[in-house]
């Protein structure tokens, strides 16, 4: 064989469909590979840090797995700074995330069904304010807000990150109200035939079918109110009210630099149970984003 | 509008009205409390001389918004908060399209990518900000530890005045995590016919892209980088936990030189009057959306 032909071989392998396909796999990967191990990077050094002893953790060139595990660091981080009580600032997260993922559920849920499915005058107009208050940045209210919960006597309780969730939020509404808009007329014509009334028909119809819509919300609400910083350094003062996010920052004012293994042991416990909850959650949470707010 | 709600209606229309306006009840009531009202009374407060109590408030007129025009930092804050929003808009949706595509191949194992794609995304929040004190720490850091085995002396991050913008924006990139969703959900709507039509016209790669993706993906686009300017705007915790505004002033952005003048030197006029002037930005440039989107979105007819 010639070297020409060998090369017009080479070349009609390429263009074959299988040859373009292979190529464009391994293109693919050469791309998803590396970005993927990028992306799980803070991660692991979060983790690796988490699990060295503190002789370790300045060590030169950095390792991102330790000579020796130290679990020691979890149980000394989580007790060992007198002021942060780790286990009460758990207690206060958990409990502002719950009910807020259920006061969100609950507001946001009727709010969809209104303006997916009744009719009304004006409802147009409040639709609009919907899509609108989507764009205002809620960091940027924090001063009002403050006075009116200073009125209300609410500093330094949980009900200025509590209340609100019961009053709707935007983005969830409009996600919900999506969702809701694919659901068939048929059945809840059907439905009404039988006689069942609008809260028959959320309940029974609208509910049921809205899981994966309804567990995407609860996700979001869950990442949202767990690594919720912002809120709860404004709003709370004593340390036993304080949530997960602000003991961690104390944690790094009170040791400036220096206990770095420790703090990230309390990160690393910090970030599990989104992590669980992502895991357990991922394919309802892409499901549900892809569906929500593209199509106007 | 209002005509309409003098016209007579049926009883049973009523009802459903009056229903639906029950079940929007909670939401109204949480808009009037917990935004319009703030947002009118900042307003108001904005004129005054508001600094810790309510009581004795003076009326100055324009005095605070006179004050920031005439405060330096006020200035630099606000070309910080434009160089951080237009850098994480345009890289981050760049990086998002291009995660979303990659996504999109027909290639397996993508379910694992994508879930780890968007794991940045759940993780943010103070413990991943303390994270990356550490990677961007400029001699122990992994970061630049990487980048002298390629060979490249790694600049300073977080330590330096002229880096600090652009490694919050480096860093902004590991949380595309949704804006790649709704682009990868965007994508796979496209109709194949229209690139299997593309194919026959004889359509390379990059003009199925330019020609056939981009004018259908438009729509999503513009959703995209609507709401990613806004969020561009609330990026308080990595400003609180890596920089607090610094080195200098250079990572001072509008949300925490509102923060610092609401609640450390307790002058809540001033603050207020930052947080329209905010509010301004963001409306200027949403409309400025609007008007560029008329160019470039492309609506199906």
């Amino acid at each position: 064989m010639t070297k020409a032909k060998q090369r017009k071989k080479g070349y009609a392998w390429r263009n074959t469909i299988k040859g373009r396909r292979a190529i464009g796999i391994i293109l693919t990967f050469a791309l998803l590979v590396p970005i993927g191990i990028i992306f799980v990077m803070p991660f692991i050094v979060m983790v690796s840090t988490a699990l060295k002893p503190l002789n370790q953790v300045f060590a030169f060139p950095p390792r991102l797995i330790p000579e020796t595990l130290q679990w020691q660091n979890f149980p000394d981080g989580w007790y060992g700074y007198g002021y942060v009580d780790f286990t009460t600032c758990t207690w206060n997260s958990l409990k502002i995330t719950v009910n807020n993922i259920i006061g969100n559920l609950v507001s946001c849920t009727l709010a969809a069904y209104a303006f997916a499915r009744l009719k009304a005058r004006g409802k147009n107009f409040w639709f609009a304010i919907v899509l609108a208050t989507m764009l205002l940045p809620n960091e940027a209210l924090v001063v009002p807000q403050y006075v009116l919960f200073s009125r209300f006597g609410w500093l330094d309780t949980h009900l200025p990150l509590m209340v609100p969730a019961w009053f709707g939020w935007a983005f969830f509404i409009f996600l919900l109200r999506q969702f809701f808009m694919t659901i068939p007329e048929e059945l809840v014509d059907a439905a009404k035939i039988d006689g069942a009334g609008h809260a028959r028909i959320l309940l029974q119809i609208f509910i049921p079918l809205s899981k994966p819509a309804l567990a995407t919300l609860a996700i979001f609400a869950f990442i949202g109110n767990w690594n919720n910083f912002f809120g709860p350094l404004l709003y709370l003062r004593t340390p036993d009210v304080q949530t997960l996010p602000v003991c961690l920052v104390q944690y790094q004012g009170a040791y400036g630099n220096t206990e770095w293994h420790l703090m990230m042991a309390v990160a690393t416990i910090a970030v599990i149970p989104v992590l669980l909850i992502f895991i357990f959650g991922q394919r309802y949470f892409v499901e549900g984003i892809a569906t929500s707010g593209v199509k106007r | 509008m209002f005509r309409r709600f003098l016209r007579p209606i049926s009883p049973s229309a009523r009802r459903e009205e009056r229903i639906f306006y029950l079940f929007i009840l909670p939401w109204l009531i949480g808009l009037v409390v917990f935004n319009a009202g703030p947002v009118l009374g900042m307003l108001g407060l904005s004129f005054t001389d508001w600094r810790i109590s309510l009581d004795n408030l003076q009326f100055i007129g324009l005095d605070n918004y006179a004050t920031l025009a005439a405060d330096p930092i006020f200035w630099t804050s606000v070309g910080n908060t434009l160089y951080i929003v237009v850098g994480r808009v345009v890289f981050g949706t760049a990086f998002a399209l291009l995660l979303a595509i990659l996504l999109n191949q027909k290639v397996p194992g993508i379910p694992f990518f994508r879930a780890v794609y968007y794991l940045p995304t759940v993780t943010a929040g103070v413990a991943v900000a303390l994270v990356w004190i550490w990677i961007f720490n400029p001699r122990l850091g992994i970061l630049n530890y990487s980048l002298k085995q390629i060979g490249i002396t790694g600049p300073p991050w977080i330590y330096s005045s002229t880096w600090v913008k652009p490694s919050l924006i480096l860093m902004s990139l590991f949380q595309v995590g949704p804006n790649m969703i709704i682009l990868l959900a965007g994508l796979q709507g496209v109709p194949k016919e229209l690139y299997e039509s593309a194919e026959i016209d004889g359509a390379g790669n990059w003009a199925k892209f330019r020609n056939v993706t981009l004018p259908m993906l438009s729509p999503v686009l513009f959703f995209v980088i609507i709401i990613s300017v806004v969020s561009s705007f609330q990026n308080f915790t990595e400003i609180r936990v890596m920089t607090e505004g610094g080195p200098g002033e250079s990572s001072n952005v509008l949300i925490w030189y509102l923060w610092e003048n609401a609640f450390i030197f307790l002058q809540l006029g001033v603050a207020a009057a930052v947080a329209w002037i905010m509010f301004v930005i963001l409306m200027a440039l949403t409309g400025l959306q609007f008007r560029l989107g008329r160019r470039w979105v492309f609506y199906e007819v």
